[in-house]
């Protein structure tokens, strides 16, 4: 089994001083879906910032797929970590799907033809081929979402993640994107405070509290350990039974 | 303000398209360092912003409009080039998507609403901000300051061009001294923005004011406003407005108002598409009269406006 | 200038207007209005001419005549002003119809009215013939600085958000009570708008971001548009050809 992610003693402090991440240690093999939980303000997203090179390490490492995080590797961490951020309207800059979609592979070299056959492929992925020339404010949330998710499939990256994917969508777009994610044959970290969400879609889940790691286990473990759920701020649905 | 096609003769459009070109690629070579990377988003979404604002008209009259101009927030917020090259985009772009002032007025578009805005607002920023200390309190009197003089400029650029190349026929003392009182209503309502604005960013992220980076993020944070920048900012507003009064009440006889009425119209439509000139017309006042009561409408508007916004102000820093 | 055209003029079409490739369509546009420009305003016939050939394109078009009228509006203050002039402008006055108007106001009336009408009703064929992301691509191949079209392309792509956040937060003011009422406007305005912008910049930031992470290090990609036939081009320059042979004309025969 190789290793897809590796972090080791991962510490970052933002420059007003606040310590974001305090020793973080995780490993992902290729292929594994793994949920990420924690209160606000835990440092999941700072964590994900690290892992395509946005913010680096104060203290520790990140290796993807064996490859450190350096300025020297950046370009490439960035093409193999594919992050979908929350808001598609942050995702989706460009003018067009068709421009969005091409925008990361286009920055790491990929023109003419292959360009072309990566938006589509990435497109159809998600099953929104056929807005490929319209204007990313005049789709629906779950179709954004949808393409903001071939943005990234586009750079053909070895692991993904998304942040909060299913926030304020309706049943059927969540339903419809959980299937799109269950078909991809990528490393996938999900950061969602969406509980049921996670047991669906990943094995194994982590639970951050104050730039920590507090809890690292199977998803369904985890969601049933009521005074872990306490202790960090989470709760399943009223009436779920999983 | 967005001149159409013909309303100026081509020299004067094309030579203007020169000067434009020239005045936007000075910017770029100033803004270059600042817009690698970072600020080419960022300038996009306060380009966006900009825009957004443009399409709300304020009153300042009964039947007269205007709407932010933007040149001055911009400088004050990302530094004259960059402000510079953001409002130039918002015009051309009103331009090519919208049909919104003439292809060929594009020039004298860019000229007096994002170079002269912009290059004014700043100029006139910096200067009112030297003989006063680094403080929340001095920032936002020159950011107001600084809106009027530039929303005036713009007025004064447009009567500058028009004695060069507008298409004649009309008395030039007239469309001068109408545009610019005109607009120095319009210019408080600009300023009643931009202070907000300003002085909102100030109290959060003070990091992201270009015109501030002198004050440290306690005096950022201090109280909006008190009294004595409204008294400033008062101040600045009686002395403009009676500026103008004694400037436009100086009448050449009864051809003179006759023609100031025309200009009325054309001012009126100068700031807003919306406010049907038959409004400010049918008021019926003379000249000097007019200015005096639109003058102190004016005052009075921006004096409740800038005390809501300060009441609003201390509410929600009470809040946090 | 008034409120409401956050949605640009584009009406959606296969026809041969559609199809030009953006910049040459842009560089049409720009030709021809030059060429109504310098046309003595005393040649009215010319203006007869350049109103045939607009009519011409939007029938090639397939605009309807309905939709560039309302666009027309825009207009409306400088036809009010342009009719004032011949009532408040300089000597000479002549009497016209029974009616003693200034010569030159009346010169200077027809000259607005007709080159700015030409312009405008050019300006909303171009609008409505191509999409928004076309007409920038068109700019960006007529050599505007790249950073100019990276700028308005960010611009175009979220002018429609920052006005949905601005329509949220005056919906949330009058959920608590809130009025605009004359003096409101921009009261409602100052106030909300510090909001705004500190929500347009962060969303920037979050957006620099987004880009960071899929390997933008400064400069945008291009996406090269097909280059443009020779019958393309003889196809787009067939107006600003007409047009200039007829200002050329009325250049002389004055």
């Amino acid at each position: 089994m190789t290793t897809a992610i590796s972090v080791r003693d991962l510490t970052f402090s933002y420059p007003g001083g606040h310590r974001a991440l305090d020793g973080v240690d995780l490993d992902l093999a290729a292929g594994e879906r793994v949920a990420v939980f924690g209160p606000n303000g835990a440092g999941k997203t700072t964590f994900v910032l690290h892992l395509n090179g946005i913010h680096r390490p104060e203290r520790g490492s990140v290796e993807v797929a064996g490859l450190a995080v350096a300025d020297d590797t950046v370009m490439e961490i960035r093409r193999r970590v594919g992050l979908v951020f929350q808001d598609p309207d942050d995702q989706l800059f460009m003018p067009t799907v068709r421009q969005d979609v091409a925008f990361g592979p286009a920055n790491f070299g990929v023109a003419g033809s292959e360009l072309d056959a990566r938006v589509m492929e990435a497109l159809e992925m998600v099953g929104m081929a056929e807005a490929i020339d319209r204007a990313p404010h005049h789709l629906s949330l779950g179709e954004r979402r949808r393409v903001a998710v071939a943005t990234v499939l586009a750079s053909r990256p070895e692991v993904l993640v998304l942040d909060e994917p299913s926030s304020n969508l309706d049943p059927a777009s969540r339903r419809e994107l959980a299937d799109i994610l269950k078909g991809l044959d990528v490393t996938m970290l999900l950061v969602t405070h969406d509980l049921p969400y996670a047991l669906e879609l990943c094995e194994r889940a982590v639970i951050f509290n104050r730039g920590r790691i507090v809890a690292d286990g199977p998803t369904r473990d985890l969601l049933f350990d009521d005074r872990l759920m306490a202790a960090n701020r989470l709760e399943l649905p009223y009436g779920f039974v999983g | 303000m967005h001149i159409p096609d013909g309303f100026f003769n081509s020299v004067t459009s094309a030579g203007a398209g020169v000067a434009a070109a020239g005045g936007l690629g000075v910017a770029l070579k100033q803004a270059q360092a600042q817009l690698r990377e970072r600020h080419i988003p960022l300038a996009g979404l306060v380009a966006a912003f900009v825009f957004v604002l443009q399409m709300i008209n304020f009153p300042v009259l009964p039947g007269v409009s205007g709407h932010l101009l933007g040149g001055a927030l911009a400088a004050i917020m990302m530094g004259p080039a960059v402000g510079v090259v953001v409002v130039t985009v918002v015009v051309v772009i009103q331009a090519f998507l919208f049909a919104d002032g003439g292809v060929s007025a594009l020039g004298l578009n860019v000229i007096n609403m994002a170079v002269v805005t912009t290059l004014a607002g700043w100029v006139t920023y910096r200067l009112v901000r030297v003989p006063l200390r680094s403080t929340r309190r001095s920032v936002l009197a020159a950011a107001f300051v600084a809106s009027v003089v530039s929303v005036v400029a713009s007025a004064a650029a447009f009567v500058a061009e028009y004695a060069v190349g507008g298409v004649g026929g009309v008395d030039l003392t007239a469309v001068g001294l109408l545009m610019v009182g005109v607009h120095v209503l319009i210019g408080l309502g600009e300023a009643a923005i931009t202070v907000g604005v300003v002085g909102a960013v100030l109290s959060t992220r003070p990091d992201l004011v270009y015109g501030a980076r002198d004050l440290d993020s306690a005096s950022a944070a201090g109280r909006l406003s008190n009294r004595r920048f409204v008294l400033v900012a008062a101040a600045v507003a009686v002395a403009l407005v009676g500026l103008a009064t004694v400037a436009s009440s100086n009448p050449d006889g009864l051809e003179w108002v006759a023609q100031q009425t025309g200009f009325a119209a054309d001012a009126t439509e100068s700031v807003t598409a919306e406010s049907p000139l038959a409004d400010y017309g049918a008021g019926g006042l003379g000249s000097g009269a007019g200015t005096i009561v639109a003058g102190l409408a004016g005052l009075v508007t921006v004096s409740g406006v800038g005390a809501l916004t300060l009441a609003a102000t201390r509410r929600r820093r009470q809040a946090h | 200038m008034a409120g409401g055209h956050a949605h640009a003029l584009h009406v959606h079409g296969h026809s041969v207007v559609h199809r030009l490739p953006p910049h040459l369509k842009v560089a049409a546009l720009g030709l021809f209005v030059v060429a109504v420009v310098v046309t003595p305003p005393s040649a009215v016939w010319a203006f007869g001419v350049y109103a045939g050939l607009l009519v011409v394109v939007a029938m090639a078009a397939e605009i309807p005549a309905p939709f560039i009228l309302r666009r027309m509006v825009i207009e409306v203050p400088f036809v009010v002003f342009a009719l004032l002039l011949p009532f408040v402008g300089t000597d000479p006055q002549i009497e016209v119809a029974g009616l003693v108007v200034s010569e030159p106001g009346l010169l200077a009336a027809w000259t607005i009215v007709a080159k700015g009408t030409c312009g405008l009703v050019a300006s909303i064929l171009l609008a409505a013939t191509t999409e928004v992301p076309d007409i920038l691509a068109g700019l960006q191949r007529l050599r505007v600085p790249g950073v100019i079209v990276a700028i308005a392309g960010f611009m175009v792509r979220y002018i429609e958000v920052i006005a949905g956040e601005l329509a949220r937060m005056r919906v949330a003011m009058a959920a608590r009570g809130y009025e605009a009422r004359h003096l409101g406007q921009a009261k409602a305005l100052a106030t909300s708008a510090g909001a705004l912008f500190i929500r347009s910049y962060e969303r920037g930031e979050r957006v620099y971001l987004a880009m960071t992470s899929r390997g933008y290090a400064g400069t945008m990609p291009t996406f090269g548009a097909a280059p443009a036939t020779g019958r393309q081009i003889a196809a787009a320059l067939v107006i600003p050809v007409l047009a200039f042979s007829v200002a050329l004309t009325a250049q002389v025969i004055r």
